[in-house]
């Protein structure tokens, strides 16, 4: 035994060393770009997808009505044209626009698509983002005996998609480039057992859009070409986007990078570090989030207090949170809930309507305080719960908010740390007084943020609940016009600062490397991240 | 014979059930909600959500489900968190890539460790002895992982200064790319035998039986081989069974570094993301096959030693 096992090893060995290496070093075969995922695409169905990893994906392989340029800005995609006003949209698509199997891509795959995400037993967790079409709320949420047929969408004939809302929505554009607006063709739909393996493997799938997957390799890799039936592929220079690596490890992913096995590598601060020692040049982009703590306002949290909250964000530095304690360039730190990029009427949003920065002031703080207590009828506040995800930067992100309230309010906190499912579910259940959440924007207007806080929103945890604030939502919602909108949504700005509502920490930035050889790469806020679509290799 | 196998067999398939029942308890049991994402959803999409994956019946009706489902059926269900996928397909695309590596991390683990032990035990307590066993502390005291990222490093390096891929950093599908995985996963296990054949060796030696073997005027090469190797080498083959189910069952951390699609990255993902389906299917699995493992191991050692085939 000993001997056969011995000879095998030995056999490995030699084996091992003649296998010949692949030499193929990532960007040097032309038009190739080879990346890594930290993560396997949960979901490639796109009426049902939701994370950032299959909407890189979707947004390389599938094509909205609209798309967006270099600059982000919306485009015709699938739509040559379109017609908007305040209660209708008619679009015009494309006659040349074909699925990879050489068949025209027709209205009736829009509306096909769109009545199966409201239709309550897709369970689409994205279904809210149809809900301006008419009727499409009613629909997913079962109400007036609505049926998926009712949705306010038509497709006139094979070249013309009629669409109804239900509410006036200015950025309809937008969110026709988005991902669960996709069109989805029925007869391939159903042909994949009856929709239920739609997706589940590259052979599932049909494609409009730039590439197509051709290798889907679960768990390990995945490979894009380019799509030869695309009606625009003749502006596409990029044959391959090659994914031959999921992988999460940081550190590992750096490697491959410097070993030239992949074109493009984000950054954690320890990578970062070693970057700078290894003389890379790292490249900066604001990912369009905002982080911030997020207080509760249930009426049995002493966090319900604004003076309280106020007295808080006196001794907050949101500057020095970024420097000093979150400690990776790129971030910026933040006073709003608006990041930078969103457009306003004519210029950017936070031009039109600029914010201060607070003043840190700890005497006003104690005063603050002193008034807080007062109202809250305590003599003591007690220890302030501060809900954090599991991991050493939201940890040390907690610390320095204890450490700040000790010294400077002589108040105790609690951190509760939590693992991401636990704490979304506490988040839920208000189990809280403060604590770091985040957004990223699903599309590019002010409101993707703004409604965060109305009182219906699902997603406004802290249960912050003001029916001016509604009021002004309200308003934006319902007209088209832009100045009014905005002037709408700067108003929000001012009454979310007023009143404390969250104390903003920073607008995530992401540090990467890129191949130099690669070209016209965009990192975008909203879409496809990194796009290749206008990439190529020199 | 037989029905001492049968006992074991039913032993086994109680364990598995008992097994079942226990994770599909205590996952209930965890806190935090399967369902919940960043982006909240209203009640209504939760309420479909829930319908979805059968979570709107009581507990004790879905445990009802679920075993019929996976004992009678053998179907553990669809995922929740890669929404297309079965639990079942995720196991047969995956286990076998965590088979492959954990084989070959065993058979370097067995060689090397035999090897080492036997040569320890040749040199005792002389250089040879002394360097081995300094090593064999190290491999058993420092988590892989550390050994693989500093490997990691030590790859881009050298490939920098060869100019082609002579270890390649990560990746999956070649044998090339399965050696310094497997290597780095195999390093605790090589350690561990080593000590283990060490010890097993050195008490061989004193025996009766290699005594009169000597006295038998027998080549030290035979008696090496065919008395010391063959006897030294049975507590070996005891821990192998165990051995092989852990190295395959614990390889997440190797599988994460080298962005391998090995099944231990579910099995530990599926925890974090309280992906009920996947927690269910990779714990019943890999309980099942450990379980089997053991069973072997008692018959291979029944091959191996004469004198248990006989006792039976």
């Amino acid at each position: 035994m000993n001997g056969f096992l011995s000879k095998l090893t030995i056999l490995l060995f030699v084996v091992a060393a003649v296998v010949p290496a692949q030499s193929a070093t990532a960007g040097n075969s032309k038009n190739t770009v080879t990346m890594s995922l930290t993560g396997e695409p949960p979901d490639l169905n796109s009426m049902r997808a939701t994370d950032t990893q299959s909407g890189f994906v979707l947004g390389h392989i599938m094509q909205g009505l609209t798309s967006r340029d270099k600059t982000g800005k919306i485009v015709p995609g699938v739509a040559e044209s379109w017609k908007l006003d305040a209660t209708t949209a008619t679009f015009k698509l494309r006659k040349n626009a074909k699925w990879s199997d050489g068949k025209p891509v027709t209205a009736h795959d829009f509306v096909f698509a769109w009545q199966t995400v409201v239709d309550p037993a897709t369970a689409s967790q994205y279904a809210f983002i149809l809900y301006p079409i008419k009727n499409a709320e009613a629909i997913n949420t079962n109400k007036d005996g609505k049926k998926a047929s009712d949705l306010g969408v038509k497709a006139v004939d094979d070249y013309t998609l009629e669409v109804a809302f239900d509410k006036p929505c200015a950025y309809f554009l937008s969110l026709a480039a988005f991902s669960t607006y996709y069109p989805v063709r029925k007869d391939f739909y159903l042909a994949q057992d009856g929709g239920k393996k739609f997706a589940a493997d590259a052979k599932n799938l049909i494609f409009n859009g730039p590439f197509k997957l051709d290798v889907w390799e679960h768990g390990s890799k995945m490979k894009m070409t380019k799509n030869e039936f695309y009606w625009n592929k003749e502006t596409i220079k990029m044959d391959v986007i090659d994914i031959p690596y999921f992988i999460i490890d940081a550190k590992a992913r750096y490697n491959l990078y410097k070993d030239k096995k992949i074109d493009m590598v984000g950054l954690d601060s320890e990578t970062f570090k070693e970057s700078i020692k290894d003389s890379f040049k790292a490249n900066r982009f604001a990912d369009g989030s905002v982080f911030y703590l997020e207080f509760n306002h249930r009426p049995e949290r002493v966090t319900r207090n604004i003076k309280l909250r106020e007295a808080i964000r006196s001794i907050y530095n949101a500057k020095e949170v970024v420097d000093k304690v979150i400690a990776l360039p790129g971030n910026e730190p933040a006073y709003t809930l608006f990041p930078k990029w969103l457009r306003g009427v004519g210029r950017s949003f936070r031009q039109e309507y600029p914010v201060k920065s607070h003043k840190v002031d700890f005497t006003q703080a104690k005063k603050l305080l002193e008034e807080a207590k007062k109202e809250l009828g305590l003599t003591q506040l007690p220890p302030i719960w501060f809900l954090v995800d599991d991991g050493a930067a939201p940890k040390r992100q907690a610390e320095y908010v204890q450490g700040q309230l000790k010294k400077h309010l002589g108040l105790d906190m609690n951190i509760d740390i939590q693992t991401f499912k636990q704490r979304l579910s506490k988040m839920s259940s208000g189990d809280f007084d403060i604590v770091a959440a985040g957004w990223g924007p699903d599309y590019d207007d002010p409101m993707t943020f703004a409604d965060l806080f109305t009182s219906w929103n699902e997603n406004n945890r802290g249960k912050y609940a003001n029916p001016e604030y509604d009021k002004v939502i309200n308003e934006a919602m319902t007209t088209i016009d832009a100045k009014k909108r905005m002037d709408a949504m700067g108003k929000a700005q001012d009454i979310l600062i007023r009143d404390v509502v969250i104390l903003p920490q920073y607008e995530r930035g992401i540090v990467y490397l890129q191949n130099q050889k690669l070209k016209g790469v965009v990192r975008s806020v909203v879409g496809a991240d990194p796009n290749f679509i206008f990439a190529s290799v020199e | 014979m037989l029905s001492f196998i049968f006992r074991r067999m039913v032993s086994a398939v109680v364990t598995i059930l008992a097994l079942a029942t226990l994770i599909f308890f205590a996952m209930h049991a965890a806190p935090g909600d399967p369902l919940l994402e960043s982006k909240a959803s209203s009640p209504e999409i939760r309420a479909n959500l829930l319908k979805h994956y059968g979570l709107d019946k009581p507990l004790i009706v879905q445990y009802g489900l679920f075993m019929s489902n996976v004992f009678l059926k053998w179907d553990f269900g669809i995922s929740y968190s890669q929404k297309n996928r079965r639990v079942n397909d995720i196991i047969r695309d995956h286990f076998p890539v965590s088979a492959i590596l954990g084989l070959l991390a065993i058979v370097m683990a067995t060689v090397g460790g035999i090897l080492f032990g036997a040569l320890t035990a040749l040199f005792r307590n002389r250089l040879p002895d002394r360097v081995i066993m300094m090593l064999v502390i190290f491999g058993i005291s420092v988590p892989n992982f550390v050994f693989a990222a500093w490997g990691q490093y030590w790859f881009t390096v050298l490939n920098a200064w060869a100019g082609w891929t002579v270890i390649p950093v990560a990746g999956w599908g070649t044998f090339h790319e399965m050696i310094a995985p497997a290597v780095f996963l195999e390093v605790g296990t090589l350690a561990y035998l080593t000590r283990l054949m060490r010890s097993s060796m050195l008490e061989v030696v004193t025996t009766d039986y290699i005594r009169t073997a000597k006295a038998k005027g027998l080549s030290p090469l035979r008696i090496f081989f065919s008395h010391q190797l063959r006897n030294a080498i049975l507590p070996i083959i005891t821990t192998l069974g165990v051995a092989l189910a852990a190295i395959t069952t614990g390889g997440f951390v190797i599988e994460n570094l080298f962005a391998i699609p090995g099944l231990g990255r579910y099995f530990v993902q599926a925890v974090q993301q309280l992906d009920y389906t996947v927690i269910m299917g990779t714990g019943v699995f890999y309980g099942a096959y450990l379980i089997i493992m053991v069973q072997i191991v008692d018959v291979i050692y029944g091959f191996v030693d004469p004198r248990i085939r006989v006792s039976k």
